[in-house]
């Protein structure tokens, strides 16, 4: 069992969030990642071809996987560290509890990681009496309020800085209680000044990866915050828990990554830190940890491989796709129900914990194009969403109205005579019931337009009677 | 709608002849664009035929029913055998037919090459008649401020940007301003607007608010789907802003009511 998933009640967490005046507040002020994307691309004048750059080489490392996995466990060996493989949550959650308590571990630091969440990590720790603390400023303030990141990669994003100061004051009793915090910068010190205490407390470090490289055995992390560098260094042991499609070959692949990976996640050239971990601490080493664990999960992706989806698995994480889209924007990651929001999460999500569940999600786009437009690794998001409605149709699992609705249409439009007459009454009547208003405050069948919007009513006969009558000709 | 008004500055052809896909919902709703896009196209030069036609079948590709797609895709290729050319007048319909069609027959060789040629003389209209036509300027009145949506699939299927700007640029009377968020989606989505009837509203409640801060008086774009979408909010909200296809004013027929507009507005 992975995390909990609300998200085959898509529609209903839609309404939540839309009525949610908090949320909304907060989601207007999420715009800036597109402004900055779009400068620091244009500022690379090799963007686009970095851009396919990396395409290839995601897609030759998920051509290889398995040699480059066993190279990378190869190379993680050599180096002191050892190598976990977990076929599904339950095991990835278990080898991990296991190490820790094996360590007597009562309290672990943590890095900002999906696959964490993925596996509800949290829980399980907690579950055997082990303090996981989330050091990245956004998962410390949702670890505080018991939510799930409502984005990949700042999970924080639904909140304002008025409900973050409101969770430290009840949060930080030790605290004096008159003192500010109306400034983000103070918010961030107190931050700072908890979360010290921790990492110098922590028995284990656990830390996700944004690559893992075969080539040396290394993992690499980026944070704009430093604190993956006090999570995985400070402990005695260091764990990295990453998806099997994490690896690539080389550092120089892992750098070109690294280049449109924080220019289309937060516009910068680089984050913050770049951390690279190799092993554990080697003899001479003035700090690092004592041992070095690496938990590679599968939970579904290898079946992705070979097939359809397997375009899904270059995904690097960097978020771009869900700035960029317009139904992400509206109701933030909460409402897609599962861990990972936006179109990658509407793609991904069906494909780890199945369609019956993540299905609304791949059918609740308008197929702008705009996160494949911005997607560094060009993955073709809107044509997998489209494959997930192939599958559900396949299966009958699209709702009944929409397949019988979409069956009696498909009897007239193939049959183009017919059509003809048909749309041309139907037309006539409809632009005849619209009583010279021109549109429709309701229509039956349209009830989801027209509780929003008006609907324009036909001009009256249709085009193609106009023509035939005009040209006076069959065609 | 006569043929004699002919755009100036364009490049004389053989008359190629042209089948106008005029999709199903300027068909039924608005066949005034589906004339204004015949007297743009008779302008440029174009022998205009309309083959007896339905829809391109992309409520079906997008619903996931991939065999009707398939069956009305053979169905439209068959009807425009003998065109030199298919031109439609929406971006999102021109998407079906030359970039999707293609792979709706991947992998079945005789079909995806008559597919391939298909799409190949397949264009939206507006940049047919700018890519193709070479026509650079049209001869059109309308009198007001007018913003261009670029609706999505036209925008970043077909790359459609500057044709629509460059034409609107030479309508007398008509001042083109920007829209702000001119590129993002208005919310239609096809079926997704009465799927997803609240979702869809939201995102088009911000179409229509970066609209009336725009101060403009008209909206255009070249899909009649996302048209209908922005007229319905922005009608529903009270507001007077106009909303027409693009082939309305380039066309010089901008006069009639617009989308969702009731009795024809006084004369200009």
């Amino acid at each position: 069992m992975s995390a909990v998933s609300t998200s085959a009640h898509f529609k209903d967490n839609v309404h939540e969030a839309l009525a949610d005046a908090r949320l909304q507040g907060a989601m207007a002020f999420s715009g800036n990642f597109v402004t900055r994307r779009a400068a620091a691309a244009a500022r690379l004048p090799e963007f686009e071809a970095l851009r396919d750059s990396c395409r290839a080489i995601k897609d030759h490392t998920l051509a290889h996987l398995d040699l480059y996995l066993e190279a990378y466990e190869a190379k993680v060996r050599a180096s002191g560290g050892e190598v976990h493989y977990a076929e599904d949550a339950e095991e990835a959650r278990a080898i991990i509890v296991d190490l820790c308590k094996a360590m007597g571990a009562r309290s672990v630091t943590k890095g900002k990681s999906m696959i964490a969440e993925e596996i509800g990590l949290n829980h399980a720790l907690e579950a055997a009496g082990i303090e996981p603390v989330e050091t990245d400023l956004g998962e410390y303030i949702i670890q505080l309020r018991g939510e799930t990141p409502s984005h990949i990669l700042a999970p924080a994003i639904h909140l304002r800085a008025k409900d973050v100061e409101q969770e430290f004051r009840k949060a930080h009793r030790d605290l004096p209680p008159d003192r500010s915090l109306a400034e983000p910068a103070q918010l961030v010190g107190e931050a700072r000044q908890v979360l010290r205490a921790k990492f110098l407390a922590a028995d284990v470090g656990i830390t996700g990866a944004n690559f893992l490289i075969a080539e040396t055995g290394t993992s690499i992390i980026v944070t704009n915050e430093g604190n993956g560098d006090l999570t995985q260094t400070l402990p005695q042991a260091h764990i990295v828990i990453a998806s099997i499609e994490k690896i690539v070959p080389t550092l120089e692949d892992a750098a070109q990554l690294l280049r449109v990976l924080s220019r289309s996640a937060t516009g910068q050239d680089a984050s913050v830190y770049t951390t690279l971990s190799t092993g554990p601490r080697r003899e001479g080493d003035p700090d690092g940890p004592r041992a070095y664990h690496v938990v590679i999960l599968d939970n579904g992706r290898s079946n992705m491989l070979g097939g359809e989806f397997e375009h899904m698995l270059r995904c690097i994480r960097c978020g771009a796709c869900m700035n960029h889209c317009p139904v992400y924007q509206a109701v933030g990651g909460h409402a897609y129900g599962w861990v990972y929001p936006g179109p990658m999460g509407a793609v991904l999500t069906p494909s780890l914990i199945g369609v019956a569940e993540g299905g609304q999600l791949p059918n609740a786009s308008t197929f702008c194009g705009r996160c494949e437009e911005v997607c560094p690794v060009r993955i073709p998001l809107p044509g997998m969403m489209r494959h997930w409605r192939e599958r559900e149709f396949e299966r009958r699992l699209s709702p009944a109205p929409v397949r019988y609705g979409l069956g009696f249409w498909a009897f007239f439009a193939g049959r183009p005579a017919l059509y003809r007459l048909a749309t041309d009454l139907a037309a006539r009547a409809l632009n005849l019931a619209a009583r010279g208003k021109g549109r429709f405050a309701w229509a039956p069948f349209a009830g989801g337009w027209t509780r929003y919007r008006d609907l324009a009513a036909p001009e009256g006969a249709t085009f193609q009677t106009r023509w035939r009558s005009r040209s006076g000709a069959t065609r | 709608m006569s043929a004699t008004a002919a755009p100036s500055g364009q490049i004389r052809k053989s008359q190629p002849r042209v089948g106008l896909f005029v999709t199903c919902l300027v068909d039924i709703i608005r066949p005034s664009v589906g004339f204004a896009a015949v007297k743009l196209l008779e302008g440029a030069g174009c022998k205009v035929v309309v083959p007896a036609q339905t829809c391109c079948g992309q409520p079906a590709y997008n619903s996931g029913d991939r065999l009707t797609a398939k069956r009305l895709a053979r169905q439209a290729i068959e009807a425009f055998e003998d065109c030199d050319y298919v031109v439609t007048p929406s971006g999102s319909c021109g998407g079906m037919l030359i970039k999707h069609y293609p792979q709706l027959f991947a992998g079945e060789p005789d079909l995806a090459e008559r597919a391939e040629r298909f799409a190949a003389k397949s264009h939206e209209l507006v940049s047919f008649l700018v890519e193709v036509m070479g026509v650079d300027k049209v001869e059109a009145r309308y009198e007001g401020t007018v913003a261009y949506h670029d609706s999505c699939a036209g925008l970043r299927e077909l790359g459609i940007k500057a044709q629509p700007r460059r034409l609107l640029a030479g309508v007398e009377g008509l001042t083109l301003v920007e829209l702000s968020g001119a590129e993002i989606c208005c919310g239609f989505g096809g079926l997704f607007a009465t799927k997803y009837g609240e979702l869809s509203n939201a995102i088009v409640v911000k179409k229509a608010e970066d609209i009336k801060s725009a101060q403009v008086d008209t909206v255009l774009a070249g899909d009649l789907g996302c048209l209908m979408n922005m007229a319905g909010k922005l009608s529903r909200e009270g507001s007077p802003i106009k909303v027409r296809h693009v082939a309305e004013i380039l066309a010089g027929m901008g006069d009639g009511p617009a989308i969702g507009e009731g009795k024809p507005e006084p004369a200009r």
